[in-house]
């Protein structure tokens, strides 16, 4: 079964005048389970590919298909209930409400969804000790360095077991020890959870740890590489 | 249930995190709150103060005449006294008083001065329970019967006509053959009105002692009746208009006295209005105080709706941030105007402006009138007309794009 499935996705920006190429005839196809980085250097499609698949961004035309559904034609609020009920998303900085506490934020998507409260604390409770965060469920990001944000965020994107986690360089604003522990985290979820990680990064760091890399250049998708991962 | 608590959560939690502006805001509704329940207090205590004079003067709740009485209020519009079922009518649980009376235009004259005047002859039993003249007696005594001959007469006429209690004046006045008709008086009591028109415009005297001088028999001019409110007089009316049956005129005090009458409907806009003014002011710091809370949370909404919230619920939680606001300025104002209300209640002297007040028909001292409606209209208007000016800076943050506004720097 398919995951994600990508046709010939076309996107077109205009900065002024200038026209920028998004995504130029993008074909993918991602397996449920798969743990693939979209690697590219500032500009080549990466974070668009990635917004496009999480229904953040509509394609000018071609076809996107989240577990055997099509999503590119799904009005806002549609596309609001499939994020909320089958995606987990990490962004690159800002990942946090404030005002709410590391607890909170982890079981706002759950609040949204309408999870029975005693089921949401539990299962933040098991997050928070999965992620490394255990006794700190009552700061606010405020009170919590990059990376513990960032292990907030991630408990967030998959404490609903959503088929899809979409990371959008998600080692950015980490220390190569804080990257290494998110990623190592990651790595454990995709295999506990099963759950699909698509990750937009150019950070080699993160790479080593995809079981698949696609190479993208000025909105194409130039290599595809399969590895095995020690 | 679980999306109206998280909205409740972060429109509460939103609302502190810039405490300044917040308590800013929320003094200003206190102070339009107040300004607005207060002044409509005062407002409504002297409308309510002119009509109970007006209506406590003479006209009573209701009242029947000879149907040209308004237009020629002489002696030959005259009606029979109450019997039958109009006395009955006038008996029963709903009425608290009713009187009848005679009531002509007339000319006094003192030794010194002459002046036209109303001249009314009372059942002055009756008459206690109905109209001010029994109790504003300043001086000598009330009429003691319908057949008393004395003459009570206001203290301004008084001093005009140059005369005083215990003296005698002529009162002259037509009957219904249309020949003069006259006789001497003796003043018993002089009366004070807190308006001075009524001081100078009205004598008294029985009512049997009237009905002889004009040659009318047991006609009379007028009955009045009092009902338990002012404001609540239509079924007393609609039962004392059956029961009058044809050939006479019933009114209520509102179309007798139109100028009163006109009063309380005016009021009820005129709070209307005001309440609408002071929350407009209000309305420019609201949307300003929402617009900045918006414009700062632009990533953070960006990423609520990234995360699967609808447009609606971020509709819904700037909205209710704004309800909130309201909320909290509006119960703090409705306690501070109460608390201001509520030791005024005996009354607010406003001598300095006493003549202009009596031209309105007002008295000296204000008494601050709080209802209840006025209160919950003050508050509904600015809830309902807040939620509709928070609707648009709402509406603006519910259509961020997530991307562009999670990147927004």
């Amino acid at each position: 079964m398919k995951s994600v499935t990508c046709k010939e996705l076309c996107k077109t920006y205009h900065q002024g005048d200038i026209e920028v190429t998004g995504l130029d005839h993008v074909d993918l196809e991602i397996s449920e389970g798969g743990f693939v980085c979209l690697s590219a250097p500032s500009g080549g499609g990466k974070t668009t590919l990635l917004n496009a698949i999480g229904g953040l961004d509509t394609p000018d035309s071609g076809e996107i298909w989240l577990a055997g559904e099509r999503i590119d034609n799904l009005g806002k609020g549609e596309l609001a209930s499939m994020r909320l009920n089958r995606i987990g998303f990490v962004f690159q900085a800002y990942n946090l409400i404030p005002v709410l506490t590391a607890r909170e934020n982890i079981e706002f998507v759950m609040e949204v969804q309408g999870v029975p409260s005693a089921d949401r604390e539990r299962r933040s409770t098991e997050i928070l000790a999965e992620v490394g965060l255990e006794g700190l469920g009552d700061r606010r990001p405020a009170q919590m360095s990059g990376g513990q944000q960032q292990r907030v965020a991630v408990a967030r994107a998959i404490v609903s077991k959503p088929a899809l986690v979409l990371a959008d360089e998600p080692t950015a604003n980490l220390d190569s020890h804080t990257a290494e522990q998110l990623m190592e985290l990651f790595v454990e979820l995709n295999e506990h959870h099963g759950t699909t990680f698509v990750i937009a990064t150019h950070d080699q760091r993160v790479m080593r740890y995809a079981r698949r890399v696609v190479h993208m250049l000025d909105g194409k998708v130039v290599d595809d590489k399969r590895r095995e991962v020690a | 249930m679980n999306q109206f608590k998280i909205v409740l959560r972060l429109a509460w939690r939103n609302l502190w995190r810039n405490h300044r502006r917040t308590l800013i805001m929320i003094a200003a509704i206190v102070i339009g709150a107040w300004s607005m329940i207060f002044m409509t207090s005062l407002m409504r205590g002297m409308v309510d103060d002119m009509i109970a004079d007006g209506i406590s003067v003479l006209p009573g709740h209701v009242q029947i005449h000879h149907p040209d009485y308004r237009d020629d209020p002489t002696i030959a519009n005259v009606i029979a006294p109450p019997s039958g079922e109009l006395l009955e009518a006038l008996d029963s649980p709903g009425v608290v008083a009713w009187a009848t009376r005679v009531r002509v235009p007339a000319v006094i004259s003192s030794e010194r001065d002459t002046r036209g005047v109303t001249l009314i002859g009372i059942e002055p039993d009756r008459e206690r329970d109905i109209s001010f003249v029994a109790g504003d007696i300043a001086e000598g005594e009330f009429l003691s019967s319908r057949d008393d001959r004395g003459l009570i007469v206001g203290r301004r006429l008084v001093e005009k006509l140059e005369t005083g209690l215990g003296k005698r004046v002529v009162i002259m006045s037509q009957d219904q053959e249309n020949e003069i008709a006259d006789r001497g008086f003796r003043i018993v009591g002089i009366f004070e009105s807190k308006l001075v028109q009524y001081e100078e415009g009205f004598v008294f005297s029985g009512e049997a002692v009237i009905q002889e001088l004009l040659g009318v028999g047991d006609a009379i001019s007028e009955v009045a009746i009092l009902g338990s409110d002012y404001r609540d007089v239509e079924d007393l009316y609609r039962s004392i208009e059956a029961a009058a049956g044809d050939g006479v005129e019933v009114l209520p005090w509102n179309e007798i006295d139109t100028y009163l009458g006109s009063m309380l409907a005016m009021m009820d806009g005129f709070v209307i209005v005001f309440i609408v003014v002071v929350f407009l002011a209000l309305s420019f710091g609201l949307v300003n105080t929402l617009v900045m809370a918006v414009f700062e949370r632009v990533r953070e909404i960006g990423l609520m709706l990234a995360l699967g919230m609808t447009p609606r619920t971020i509709l819904a939680q700037i909205v209710t941030e704004s309800v909130l606001l309201l909320i909290i300025g509006l119960a703090v104002g409705n306690i501070a105007a109460i608390a201001t209300i509520e030791p005024l209640k005996g009354g607010i002297d406003v001598s300095i402006v006493g003549e202009g007040m009596e031209m309105m028909g007002a008295s000296s001292v204000l008494y601050p009138a709080l209802y209840l409606k006025d209160i919950v209209m003050a508050n509904l208007i600015v809830i309902v007309l807040g939620f509709f000016a928070s609707l648009s800076p709402a509406w603006r943050a519910s259509q961020y794009d997530p991307i562009r506004a999670i990147t927004k720097v």
